[in-house]
């Protein structure tokens, strides 16, 4: 168990170093593909943070949405600080989520995640029809960036390294989170309802808290998002960007910290590395799916365990 | 009164539609309990199939329909045996096997119908029915809802009152006691899904002539499928068709009146309703845990 402790020190250590070496020796569009992929990690580990309830919803982006849209009124139509209206942002959506909360836990499993896409879908026609804050259809345009000294963070390598500070403590928090009594219960919550109940756990306290916490996280993505962007539309945040979401976690493996991240990063580097099959690449996807989840039910992460099995059986003959 | 009356009719047709979307859904939800997520993308290739068949190689359109129907059933058969059935004790499996479908059908009307903007088919039945000098319904809204309630009616007939029907709706109830008497459950999943596939290559390409092709189209059909789903109620096909007529209406009203996106807005937020007060539906029976 220790080792193992120290290989997953070692491996995130390994990860971090190389993160910040990596930019500086990339094309442009790879620098922005580095960006969105490091926002898109911190989207799946808060979404896993909502699913250890065992609850899988389909507001999730629509949160981050509600994040982004906060941050950039925020920062454009009131003249707040980027550096207050990111924060902010986490806290509007989690305050969304609180109040969303009420319908929302009144139902469970299937019946929940049709609801969540409902009420997500429906926040989302909210920001296609009012034109006033929200733009309509077209959205926020000209969205100011964070200022800091001298440091342009138009340019994307010192946007990269906003965005890589605050993920990295961002998963820490929800590292933390899920190793602590909270984290347990919500395991609780998910695996033995009734006996979590009959001890004095209040299931539906825990799903919301759940909830909540998820949404303050990818509030603060959506507005990482939004600062570099500089342009937010209700069409980034479709179900057809949730559905992503929902592949990257399923396909990584919902049962670790990693497997969501892993899911992310190996899907987004072989859907970047197909770019070259434009048309076609939503299939490629599809195949890639299905196969995953033909042929490795347990996602990704289930991976080195099972290497390790091979290995460990193999020595003992 | 004109834009009112017009409604009215245009409501009714949508109705039809919108019940042939559904209850496809909700056959392959009730049987198998999987959420075929690609079902929109079903109607989408019975829709691209009339574009093919009867706009660029000139088949009659008779016959285009029925080639779209049988492929259209064809692509569900073989998603039920490939993709369905290993994943039966996995709901989660078969809903990502569902959206990697979805993918792989969107790319492919991508492929066959190029780029381009959204394909228009002429009508081939030609010709205005007129009621009143205000009131006009073409020859082809007529025939699509003349069709879209034959079909509900064979649809009916078939679950109530033929063996195979029964065995489609005993699995609905109980999977595990419906093998249990006897029935195959492999042959009825496939079946469900077949009857669902028919129906959706009926409605896309019914649909066709009246409508915009594009790749992209069963996003919308997928959406008022669940709402029509929800609102009569999971697994109950007579509350499907009741609010998929009552959905059309508030639809067609809201659009005709106020606009497209409140419409999709109302209907999203009388579902979230319709999940906290009753979420058996309108015409759902409460199930016994």
């Amino acid at each position: 168990m220790g080792a193992n402790k120290l290989t997953h020190v070692a491996g995130t250590a390994a990860l971090l170093i190389a993160l910040v070496i990596l930019p500086g020796h990339l094309k442009y569009h790879h620098q922005d593909f580095i960006i969105f992929l490091t926002i898109n990690v911190l989207v799946v580990v808060s979404y896993r943070l909502m699913t250890l309830t065992g609850e899988w919803s389909l507001i999730h982006i629509v949160m981050m949405g509600v994040g982004a849209y906060t941050s950039a009124l925020l920062s454009k139509n009131l003249g707040v600080s980027v550096w207050l209206s990111i924060p902010l942002a986490g806290v509007s959506a989690g305050a969304v989520a609180a109040l969303l909360s009420f319908p929302l836990f009144r139902m469970t499993q299937f019946y929940f995640l049709i609801g969540s896409f409902a009420v997500g879908e429906a926040i989302r026609l909210a920001w296609v029809y009012f034109v006033y804050p929200f733009g309509g259809s077209s959205g926020i345009n000209t969205i100011p960036s964070p200022e800091l000294f001298s440091i342009d963070f138009m340019e994307p390598i010192p946007y990269f390294y906003l965005v890589l500070a605050v993920v990295t403590l961002c998963l820490l928090i929800l590292h933390r989170i899920e190793k602590s009594r909270i984290g347990l219960t919500l395991h609780a919550v998910h695996w033995k309802s009734p006996l979590a109940e009959s001890v004095g756990v209040n299931a539906w306290k825990y799903r919301t808290l759940a909830f909540i916490i998820a949404s303050i996280f990818v509030g603060v993505a959506g507005a990482l998002k939004v600062h570099y962007l500089g342009n937010v539309t209700p069409h980034q945040f479709g179900v057809g960007t949730m559905v992503f979401v929902l592949i990257w976690v399923i396909v990584g493996g919902y049962n670790t910290f990693y497997g969501p991240i892993l899911g992310a990063i190996v899907l987004s580097i072989l859907d970047e590395a197909f770019r070259a099959f434009e048309a076609i690449r939503p299939a490629i996807y599809g195949v890639l799916l299905i196969a995953a989840i033909m042929f490795m039910p347990r996602g990704l992460e289930s991976v080195p365990g099972w290497f390790r099995e091979r290995l460990f059986r193999k020595t003992a003959k | 009164m004109e834009l009112f009356l017009q409604s009215v009719v245009n409501s009714f047709i949508q109705g039809g539609f919108f019940s042939l979307w559904a209850v496809g859904l909700v056959l392959v939800f009730g049987v198998m309990g999987v959420v075929n997520f690609a079902h929109g993308e079903l109607v989408m290739v019975g829709a691209y199939s009339i574009w093919v068949l009867h706009a660029q190689y000139g088949f009659p359109y008779i016959p285009a329909l029925c080639m779209a129907v049988l492929l259209v059933t064809t692509i569900g058969v073989l998603m039920e045996r490939f993709l369905f059935r290993p994943k039966r004790e996995d709901p989660l499996g078969g809903l990502i096997n569902s959206l990697g479908v979805l993918f792989i059908l969107q790319v492919a009307a991508h492929v066959v119908g190029g780029t381009g903007p959204a394909k228009q088919v002429a009508p081939p039945f030609s010709g205005t029915f007129v009621i009143e000098e205000f009131l006009r319904v073409p020859y082809q809204r007529l025939f699509a809802v003349a069709v879209s309630v034959a079909a509900l009616g064979l649809l009916w007939f078939f679950l109530t009152r033929t063996r195979l029907g029964w065995s489609l709706r005993a699995m609905a109830q109980d999977r595990e006691a419906a093998a249990l008497q006897g029935i195959n459950i492999n042959r009825t999943s496939m079946i469900a899904i077949g009857v669902s596939g028919a129906l959706a290559g009926l409605a896309g390409a019914l649909m066709a002539p009246m409508t915009s092709i594009h790749p992209h189209m069963g996003h919308n059909v997928i959406i008022t499928a669940f709402i029509v789903t929800i609102v009569g109620g999971i697994g109950s096909l007579s509350g499907a068709v009741l609010a998929a007529v009552l959905y059309a209406f508030l639809h067609t009203f809201v659009t005709a009146y106020i606009s497209g996106t409140v419409a999709t807005m109302s209907g999203l937020l009388i579902m979230v309703l319709v999940l906290i007060v009753k979420p058996t539906g309108i015409m759902g029976k409460r199930v016994s845990e």
